[in-house]
């Protein structure tokens, strides 16, 4: 299905008109037993943007994440990725969303066991059955973008944390996927390595990747996010572009949020 | 042919008394060489870590029967004519000390570095530090892998059988040897090592998730 | 105490025995430790698996065979099977024995490091499209045994230390050449002497090639100590 089509079939959305939803969240709840940590959240992810969620830990903003990328089951709602209801329990959706859905995490989670290049490679071979020549290739590039064209034959531990998470970036971008998330990826980073993330990060969002971040770097979500959604309590508080979100807060809860500096 | 009855039974119990007091005379004897051991592997001289290294090397790479045959030959050619059991608690002795050395050096040095600076800095000897400060901690931290060798070693006195030992094993022997019924007779024998191993090792386990759970 | 002259002169014509008994210790204990590591293998996949009664059976079958003496377990099948019908060389019932003992250990250690693996390396598999297979033998059963190896190989050096209990059932193996050798010496001191230097080398030979094998198995080891 071409963006044009998919634009004509469905109802345009006035942020940002000509665009096409690309995740689609309805009503969705979660909980960890007697524990409700989303309450009916409803967003609705366009192409070729950038969106922030914020919220104070504990606000179900990482739970979300997870639940569109079916590593979390919903316990009511639905959850839309490129047209296919995500279900973790029915399996050919699983396969399809993987295939659409890449996601790094702030653990990075590389194979300590496996070099960077086949860390890269791994899922090309044995995933989508690339010749191990083809995905090198593929791997070498997106190393490339990532500026670490030189780590090919180092093991995980040999890496910093920013050169990790870059390498974990890369790890995603390879199977080419249609969205990117970003769980707080730069959290367990020193102030000083974050820059290098987010940098490629930038880099991502300029070249028009469609990329959801649940993330604290404020300023960053302030100047390239083109929708920052603020959770509190499990719900999606206030949602808008960041020059809203950030100079016209509309709820209390907000305003503190943002002044309590985090 | 007589059949395996209850008069057996009660004669392999018996016999397993041997292997607890053989058990017993084994920790004992290889626990205190083996603190000596192990205080020998992180001593600040060279040639005592050496030594104690060299001992453990050597005794962890003989099997525990050839032990036993040395400490069996071994007396005898020096004179004395000894009883199985003398052999057999030596053997073991040596044998246990090497392993429960190197654990509990494991243990000694897993207490961090730190500990070290400060009761130094607090002007404890080195004697004072090890009693008061280091020993402690690492006797914590050894509970579980100890009370983990203690099912080794009940089992292996089972090989000092092999020198005509009357213990639980050899007394498997002889039964089997007036029934002809081996495979009972064995499955009993098990058994009743079982009996005396899975409490250790029970107790092993709970005091290692005690552990992890006080860190 | 009376005095007491050494004697090895029976090395002079014993020596070939020594060393073809060294040589049957070699293939006991190496094929036992191939089989034993495949079982061991096998079970530590049941045991960290979903079907909770094949778990439960695998999980009783490490904790008899580890809490009972490998002396007894070796007669139980030597001994004991055949009154059950199925008699076996001493050869044969050793090996079984040995393995059935090495796959309950092993078991034991690789659980240990499939326990070790992180949830989050099994989610960025997922996240890869890795499916659930892949994602056991690439990220968790390979890393797993890569990080229990050393822990491994120690159990294998011991298991051919212990292979010489097997003498006690006349395996073809080291201490079994050794007690003949000694029952026509009479120099029991030297011929076990003997027997455990033999001893001493054979495991620092296991350890050499186990530490091979794991260099060649596992690149990462070799490529990060350099």
């Amino acid at each position: 299905m071409s963006v044009n089509e998919a634009a004509g079939t469905r109802p345009r959305n006035e942020a940002v008109p000509g665009a096409e939803p690309i995740i689609v969240v309805d009503n969705v709840s979660k909980s960890f037993g007697p524990l409700q940590v989303l309450h009916g959240v409803s967003l609705t992810i366009e192409r070729g943007t950038m969106v922030a969620i914020v919220g104070r830990s504990g606000s179900g903003k990482s739970t979300l994440l997870r639940c569109m990328n079916a590593l979390d089951e919903t316990n009511g709602g639905t959850i839309k990725v490129c047209g296919n209801a995500v279900a973790m329990s029915d399996r050919a959706s699983v396969k399809r969303l993987r295939t659409d859905v890449g996601m790094v995490f702030q653990s990075y989670n590389l194979f300590p066991h496996l070099t960077v290049l086949r860390n890269i490679t791994l899922a090309l071979t044995v995933v989508q059955k690339k010749a191990r020549v083809e995905a090198e290739k593929i791997a070498r590039d997106v190393l490339a973008l990532v500026g670490l064209a030189d780590k090919a034959e180092s093991y995980p531990e040999q890496l910093s944390g920013g050169q990790a998470q870059r390498v974990a970036i890369a790890r995603s971008l390879a199977l080419s996927p249609k969205v990117l998330l970003f769980d707080e990826v730069t959290s367990a980073l020193d102030p000083e390595l974050t820059g290098e993330v987010l940098k490629v990060m930038e880099d991502l969002a300029r070249q028009g990747m469609t990329m959801v971040l649940v993330t604290h770097e404020m300023a960053f979500a302030r100047r390239l996010a083109d929708i920052v959604v603020f959770m509190h309590q499990g719900k999606v508080w206030e949602a808008g572009p960041p020059a809203e979100i950030f100079a016209d807060p509309k709820t209390p809860e907000l305003r503190q949020f943002l002044s309590s500096g985090l | 042919m007589i059949q395996f009855s209850s008069t057996h039974l009660i004669y392999l119990i018996e016999a397993a008394r041997w292997t607890v007091l053989l058990s017993v005379l084994a920790f004992i004897g290889g626990g205190a060489f083996g603190l000596v051991l192990a205080l020998g592997r992180v001593s600040q001289h060279k040639w005592l870590r050496w030594l104690s290294a060299a001992y453990i090397q050597i005794i962890q790479g003989t099997p525990l029967l050839v032990v036993l045959f040395l400490a069996y030959f071994g007396l005898s050619i020096l004179g004395l004519d000894i009883e199985p059991i003398i052999a057999a608690g030596l053997s073991l002795t040596v044998y246990t000390a090497a392993f429960l050395g190197e654990i509990w050096r494991g243990c000694i040095l897993s207490v961090p570095k730190t500990q070290w600076e400060a009761s130094n800095c607090i002007g404890l000897s080195r004697a004072q530090q090890y009693r008061y400060v280091i020993l402690p901690q690492a006797a914590r931290i050894a509970i579980p892998p100890t009370v983990g060798f203690m099912v080794q070693i009940v089992k292996n006195t089972s090989i000092t059988s092999i020198i005509g030992f009357v213990e639980l094993a050899r007394a498997g022997q002889i039964v089997n040897n007036s029934t002809f019924q081996p495979f009972i007779t064995f499955v009993f024998v098990a058994i009743i090592y079982f009996a005396m191993c899975y409490p250790l090792s029970l107790a092993s386990r709970h005091f290692e998730r005690k552990l992890n759970v006080g860190k | 105490m009376i005095s007491y002259t050494f004697d090895f002169s029976f090395l002079l014509t014993t020596w070939p025995a020594f060393m073809r008994g060294a040589w049957q210790t070699i293939l006991l204990a190496g094929s036992s430790i191939a089989f034993g590591f495949v079982l061991a293998l096998v079970c530590a996949i049941i045991r960290s698996g979903k079907s909770k009664l094949a778990a439960g059976l695998v999980g009783a079958y490490v904790e008899v065979i580890r809490n009972t003496p490998l002396l007894v377990q070796i007669f139980i099948v030597y001994f004991g099977l055949p009154s059950l019908g199925l008699r076996l060389s001493a050869e044969t019932a050793a090996v079984i024995a040995l393995v059935i003992n090495t796959g309950a250990y092993g078991s034991e250690i690789i659980r240990a490091g499939i326990d070790s693996i992180a949830k989050g390396q099994i989610e960025a598999a997922e996240c890869l499209g890795l499916n659930k297979l892949q994602i056991y033998w690439h990220i968790v059963l390979i890393p797993a045994v890569e990080r229990v190896y050393p822990a491994l190989s120690s159990q294998f050096v011991l298991l051919m230390l212990s292979s010489s209990i097997t003498s006690q059932i006349s395996a073809q193996e080291l201490t079994a050449e050794a007690n003949m050798i000694q029952s026509e010496t009479f120099r029991s001191f030297e011929v076990y002497l003997i027997v455990a230097a033999v001893y001493l080398a054979l495991s620092v030979l296991f350890r050499v090639v186990l530490w091979a094998i794991g260099e060649v198995a596992f690149v990462r080891r070799r490529k990060l100590r350099t």
